[in-house]
């Protein structure tokens, strides 16, 4: 086998290692999925009525908005397992097999994947039933996925070498929720970017979280009437979040990896 | 099999090695023997691709371990307290994911993981999550995770150390048995009784630096060899059994009397002893016990340091040069 096929081979069994675990202890799994469905319900029911985005019903122009918040908090999930991993004797083993370097850190990301498949399955249905409508056909609504997915498995890359950089589960959720938090919020993902105050708008604009939201809004059709502001980032959501997809994976893959040998090596 | 010359290791300021030589010849066993901060679980991390030296050369089948890491994990198995298994996953999940990342493939893979589970007596386990695992049960797993290439070389960082005495004896018969078959070891150890029943050859470290090298016994008799020692039932025999033992003492007769002891060091062994013990019984001197007594590696070692390996490794936690970057998680594992 070529070092690329044996990499990848090397990652699935590293990727099926994680999953077993969400198996063995699916608590894991239950609670963190419930939180997306809270979101859905409290923003949707509390926010609802006192935020009305022209032209859309909120809770229909909030999901995609979740969707992407939820993905990125999700992320938190990659670091803290890696910081987990790495407090524990199993990353000697793995270190002191002949597998590919990146396995650990790719059959984490990949394993992640599974899981925010999971979150959004559940925030699908959970949109569903509070009034949350895919207004478009079914090419566009899986290009809505994908982007979200794709966005997400950027994500944790940057806290997967957040998590080999502190090394310790608690830090690693206190240390991303201070960055997740403006990065979700100062954006269109819950409000319409129209209202806010100029810097922040600006922020906004640029922030490729809005143009995650935009690009899923656009692909379920849940877009209303808003005036999207005339800046290239949303007039072309796709583009610039794939082009902020492309930048995270290049710096966070090899910036990961080198991380892991150090950290690991101690 | 495995050479190291002049490797040197340093932690800002600690030195964990200081120029340290092995060989190990193949097929053979060498025993890194050791208080807790020698530098064993550094020359293992080391030799095992974990850790970078700083100075030095070290090389494992032929191979140097800083230019070829990837090569040398091939033909390498570790187990003991820097390596580990997942608790998440059942035993057999856990030998079989070791062996894909051998690149064993699938159907080899799953045989290897039966075949270990069995041989080392956990296949009744196989399919419960190592965290259910006793102590000794997840060692030997850990073992057998280190064997499921058939390495060429395997190394055991203390693969007896925090385990129960019946455990420890089911570990050293199963490293026997690893010998036998061909392998060659490193084993670090800071217990004298391990390093004497398993090693062919020995190296006594401290504080990063070779003190000394040699068998078992070649080390015993460093430090003088045999003695016969009695204990009187009276202090009123005292005279004739000093002049008893004066009779085969190779030196001055050594004498305590607050404990009745008396103690002679001898060339003869068994023939002196047998001498001693009909002579005691002529003039009918009451004895309490009496025995022939060869050195243990404690003693070497106290003769060679100056301090005994256990004490150190007692009171080692405060001292500062630990050779784990983790002392507190060495500690939990040991506990567990």
């Amino acid at each position: 086998m070529s070092s690329v096929a044996l990499a990848f081979a090397d990652s699935a069994v590293v990727a099926k290692r994680n999953l077993i675990k969400i198996k063995r202890v699916p608590e894991i799994l239950i609670w963190t999925l419930m939180s997306p469905i809270m979101f859905v319900v409290l923003f949707g029911y509390v926010f609802g009525g006192a935020i009305s985005p022209p032209g859309v019903n909120y809770r229909e122009f909030l999901i995609a908005g979740v969707f992407i918040q939820t993905v990125i908090f999700g992320s938190t999930y990659t670091g803290a397992g890696l910081a987990e991993d790495m407090t524990k004797g199993i990353i000697d083993r793995f270190r002191s097999l002949p597998m590919s370097r990146s396995a650990v850190l790719a059959g984490r990301t990949a394993s992640d994947v599974f899981y925010n498949s999971a979150s959004i399955t559940v925030m699908t249905i959970t949109g569903l039933i509070v009034g949350w409508r895919i207004r478009t056909g079914p090419v566009e609504a899986i290009t809505g996925f994908l982007i979200v997915l794709l966005f997400a498995y950027a994500f944790s890359w940057i806290m997967a070498y957040v998590g080999l950089k502190v090394s310790s589960v608690e830090v690693v959720n206190n240390a991303s929720f201070m960055f997740i938090f403006p990065l979700t919020f100062i954006a269109n993902t819950f409000v319409d970017i129209n209202t806010l105050p100029g810097p922040l708008k600006t922020f906004a604009e640029w922030n490729p979280v809005s143009s995650a939201a935009q690009t899923a809004r656009e692909a379920f059709g849940n877009t209303g009437t808003g005036v999207v502001p005339d800046v290239w980032s949303l007039q072309n959501p796709i583009l610039y979040t794939l082009i902020w997809v492309g930048i995270i994976l290049a710096v966070f893959i090899p910036l990961s990896v080198r991380q892991y040998q150090k950290a690991a090596s101690r | 099999m495995i050479r190291t010359e002049g490797l040197v290791k340093r932690y800002g300021d600690v030195v964990a090695l200081d120029g340290l030589d092995l060989t190990v010849p193949k097929a053979s066993v060498l025993g890194l023997l050791g208080p807790n901060g020698a530098g064993k679980t550094t020359a293992v991390r080391i030799l095992t691709t974990l850790l970078q030296p700083d100075e030095g050369l070290a090389e494992v089948a032929g191979l140097d371990v800083v230019a070829h890491p990837d090569k040398v994990r091939e033909r390498i198995g570790l187990s003991g307290q820097t390596a580990a298994v997942d608790e998440h996953l059942t035993g057999y999940e856990n030998l079989e994911m070791v062996g894909r990342l051998y690149h064993l493939g699938r159907a080899r893979s799953r045989s290897r993981a039966r075949e270990l589970l069995d041989r080392f007596d956990l296949i009744e386990a196989a399919d419960r999550p190592t965290k259910t695992y006793s102590g000794g049960m997840r060692r030997r797993l850990d073992l057998a995770a280190a064997l499921v290439a058939e390495p060429d070389v395997v190394f055991l960082d203390e693969p007896t150390t925090g385990l129960d005495p019946r455990s420890r004896a089911q570990m050293w018969e199963t490293i026997q048995d690893l010998v036998r078959a061909g392998s060659t070891v490193l084993l670090t150890t800071q217990y004298m009784e391990e390093a004497d029943r398993l090693c062919d050859d020995i190296v006594v470290i401290d504080r990063g630096r070779k003190i000394a090298q040699g068998t078992a016994e070649e080390l015993k008799s460093q430090i003088g060899g045999e003695r016969i020692r009695v204990v009187l039932a009276t202090w009123d025999d005292f005279a004739p059994a000093q002049a008893i033992l004066d009779g085969v003492a190779v030196d001055d007769v050594q004498v305590e009397e607050q404990t009745r002891n008396l103690s002679a060091g001898v060339k003869g062994g068994v023939d002196d002893l047998r001498q001693v013990l009909q002579r005691l019984g002529d003039p009918n001197v009451a004895v309490v016990d009496i025995g022939l007594h060869r050195p243990t590696l404690d003693d070497v070692f106290l003769s060679l340091t100056g301090h005994s390996a256990e004490q150190v490794a007692t009171n080692g936690g405060g001292q500062k040069h630990t050779e784990s970057e983790h002392p507190s998680k060495k500690e939990k594992e040991a506990v567990r």
